[in-house]
């Protein structure tokens, strides 16, 4: 058979276009059937239907308090510790009151203690996510089964759109190579490549191996975690007892973590 | 047709050749922000988007504007615009690619972008304006090339090209509405959080778009045998002065809803950029010189003597253009950004590869406008030459 120069580009343009497509294809068969973790569920996993942290600032009060949560976090998680500020990437963190609450940051004449107090800021894990709702590729998603908002960042396009929309500046973006700033390297957890987006994803890791978050387990009882949808949990009995707080829940995301400010009896 | 941009006497070639400068010169520096990472910009934590996120987005309104030569010329058979849309549909396809190449270089991870088309998510406004500015460049491809083909051969375009060029009205609309509801959507940025987002980005493309449009036409009439025509030009002088009115009219609106409510997380945009919060004044001079460009233009504009005078408008023309490039490409997206979701300041400012990467991306643009303008050129200095 002969052909000329133009049946032949048509022919290889045509068959690149199938090659392609038939390939993605085969790649799609089974998606969404299974899960890595759930090939071997560890019986041992923490279950809940709606993951949520109550955290009591009343029984932080030294840095080193603040500090052994942010490096629980940070060191297990390979965080880079970026000298620039302007380039800071954090999963976990301490701020003052006035930028934890920013709108009622107006009150000048409020309880001195409350104002000084310093907190303890990570991911809100919403339930109706704003950073999930406008991702372009489903980098960012939350995790049917318990609530968890996860960050896949292998799919991350690094548009930087969720941080744009995350009313609480939890996400924070690698604008350089993190590896550089690592000091001690967990090999059990990814380090993470220029160009995209990281967040706490509420130590998915652990709680598949039946471990709290490390936040959790090293704030000596501050940091709380459970599930907002038992209403036997230690985290719903404390939402119940003592008055709690969420940040900014006039925008409707419904944060999962809960604020206790006073310690309780005259709250 | 192609090959008519080909020719050229020395002064285009010398434009040709500086604009490739210009494009290799954005090269090595986004080459060194591929290997780097964004931190080579002046973006951080706090301010995530910048210039070049701001000018996609005032390049999204360039795009939209060609509709306004479009519904005239083609729904109300106004003939006068008969040669000077195709200049306005050439523009649009340059101003699509600069978005298009835009976000690129916005992007952390480029090579990933296929991911978008890989995981639609439709629930994302980024899918949907992924569509409609693809959609929206190859109805402008189609519509220019068909219509200017025809007319080099002196026949009637194709029938099937009259479905698209109506499609191409309201998908005008669509592209500029769709980029408006990226910022216009998300909760906690006060000043972006606007219903008339929207209908201020559509004013405020009209206006600058054929503004650009307007110097464009004057500029191939200086370097070239074509005219676009003396009324057409004084026509879409008349829309840029409405779209301008309404625009202002919109911005007003804004101020009002901010500072009569008196809520303080609406407020402090405004006062960040008009004068500064804390000392932090980076963006006040350029907010200033945008409102003052605005006035003068408007204060030219509204007196039909004064636009006809084609040196005076186009000096106004050049001035609205200005003040809508800073309060659009630049202003807009610092705002929504700054303060930040803690209410802290942290300022932006361009590095100087960010700005070569954003000259480089403007000479692509420029680059492609030539060579089509040059082609839609040559094709009606033809006819001329033969009427004559």
């Amino acid at each position: 058979m002969s052909m000329n120069r133009r049946q032949f580009l048509k022919l290889a343009s045509a068959s690149t276009v199938l090659g392609v497509g038939g390939a993605s294809v085969i790649s799609n068969i089974g998606r969404g059937n299974l899960e890595a973790a759930q090939i071997h569920p560890d019986p041992r996993a923490l279950k809940a239907k709606r993951w949520g942290f109550v955290v009591d600032v009343s029984k932080l009060s030294t840095d080193e308090d603040y500090q052994k949560c942010v490096n629980a976090c940070h060191d297990i998680h390979n965080v880079p510790n970026n000298p620039n500020p302007r380039h800071e990437v954090k999963w976990i963190w301490r701020d003052t009151y006035e930028h934890t609450f920013p709108n009622t940051a107006e009150d000048k004449i409020m309880n001195k203690e409350l104002q000084e107090k310093n907190f303890l800021l990570f991911c809100n894990h919403c339930q109706n996510p704003a950073c999930v709702r406008v991702c372009p590729t489903k980098a960012t998603f939350k995790r049917a089964s318990d609530g968890i908002v996860m960050q896949d960042m292998h799919r991350c396009i690094g548009c930087r759109f969720c941080m744009a929309a995350c009313p609480f500046g939890a996400r924070s973006f690698n604008y350089t190579d993190p590896r550089p700033n690592i000091k001690v390297e967990n090999k059990t957890f990814p380090t993470r490549m220029i160009g995209v987006v990281e967040k706490c994803t509420a130590c998915y890791e652990r709680l598949a191996i039946g471990q709290q978050p490390a936040c959790a387990e090293a704030s000596s009882g501050a940091i709380v975690f459970g599930d907002l949808d038992d209403p036997n949990s230690e985290v719903r009995k404390l939402i119940a007892e003592k008055y709690t707080i969420r940040r900014k829940p006039e925008l409707g995301t419904q944060p999962s973590i809960y604020y206790v400010i006073g310690g309780g009896e005259h709250a | 047709m192609l090959e008519k941009a080909l020719s050229g006497s020395n002064r285009y070639w010398a434009w040709i050749f500086f604009l490739l400068a210009v494009i290799g010169v954005g090269c090595i520096a986004y080459w060194k922000q591929l290997n780097e990472g964004l931190g080579i910009t002046g973006l951080s934590r706090d301010v995530s988007w910048g210039l070049y996120i701001g000018q996609f987005t005032f390049l999204v309104g360039v795009a939209a504007s060609a509709v306004m030569l479009v519904i005239p010329y083609y729904l109300h058979d106004f003939k006068k615009f008969s040669k000077i849309v195709i200049l306005g549909e050439f523009l649009a396809v340059s101003a699509v690619i600069m978005c298009v190449l835009f976000i690129m270089a916005d992007m952390g991870q480029p090579m990933r972008v296929a991911n978008i088309l890989l995981h639609p998510t439709p629930g994302s406004i980024v899918f949907w304006d992924v569509v409609v500015l693809n959609g929206y460049l190859l109805l402008n491809l189609i519509i220019g090339w068909t219509t200017l083909g025809a007319d080099r051969k002196g026949v009637r375009p194709p029938d099937w090209v009259k479905p698209l060029i109506y499609l191409s009205v309201p998908w005008a609309v669509s592209i500029h509405t769709v980029t408006a509801f990226l910022y216009a959507g998300i909760p906690g940025r006060h000043f972006w959080l606007t219903a008339v987002m929207a209908a201020r980005f559509l004013a405020s493309a009209f206006a600058g778009g054929p503004a650009l449009l307007i110097i464009l036409a004057l500029l191939v009439r200086k370097f070239s045998k074509f005219d676009p025509g003396t009324e057409a030009i004084q026509a879409i002088g008349k829309i840029v002065t409405y779209a301008m009115f309404a625009n202002v009219f919109l911005l007003g609106l804004e101020f009002f809803t901010a500072f009569y409510s008196n809520i303080p997380g609406h407020m402090h945009p405004f006062h960040y950029l008009y004068v500064g919060i804390d000392g932090h004044t980076k963006m006040v001079p350029l907010m200033w010189l945008s409102s003052i460009l605005a006035v003068v233009a408007l204060a030219i504009l509204v007196f039909p003597h004064l636009r006809r005078n084609e040196s005076i408008l186009a000096f106004a023309c050049i001035a609205l253009f200005s003040s809508l490039w800073i309060d659009k490409g630049f202003g807009l997206i610092i705002g929504g950004f700054v303060p930040n979701m803690f209410e802290g300041i942290t300022e932006y400012w361009p590095t100087f590869l960010e700005t070569l990467i954003t000259a480089g991306v403007w000479a692509t643009g420029f680059l492609i406008l030539t060579v089509l303008y040059k082609v839609a050129i040559a094709v009606r200095e033809e006819d001329t030459a033969v009427e004559h």
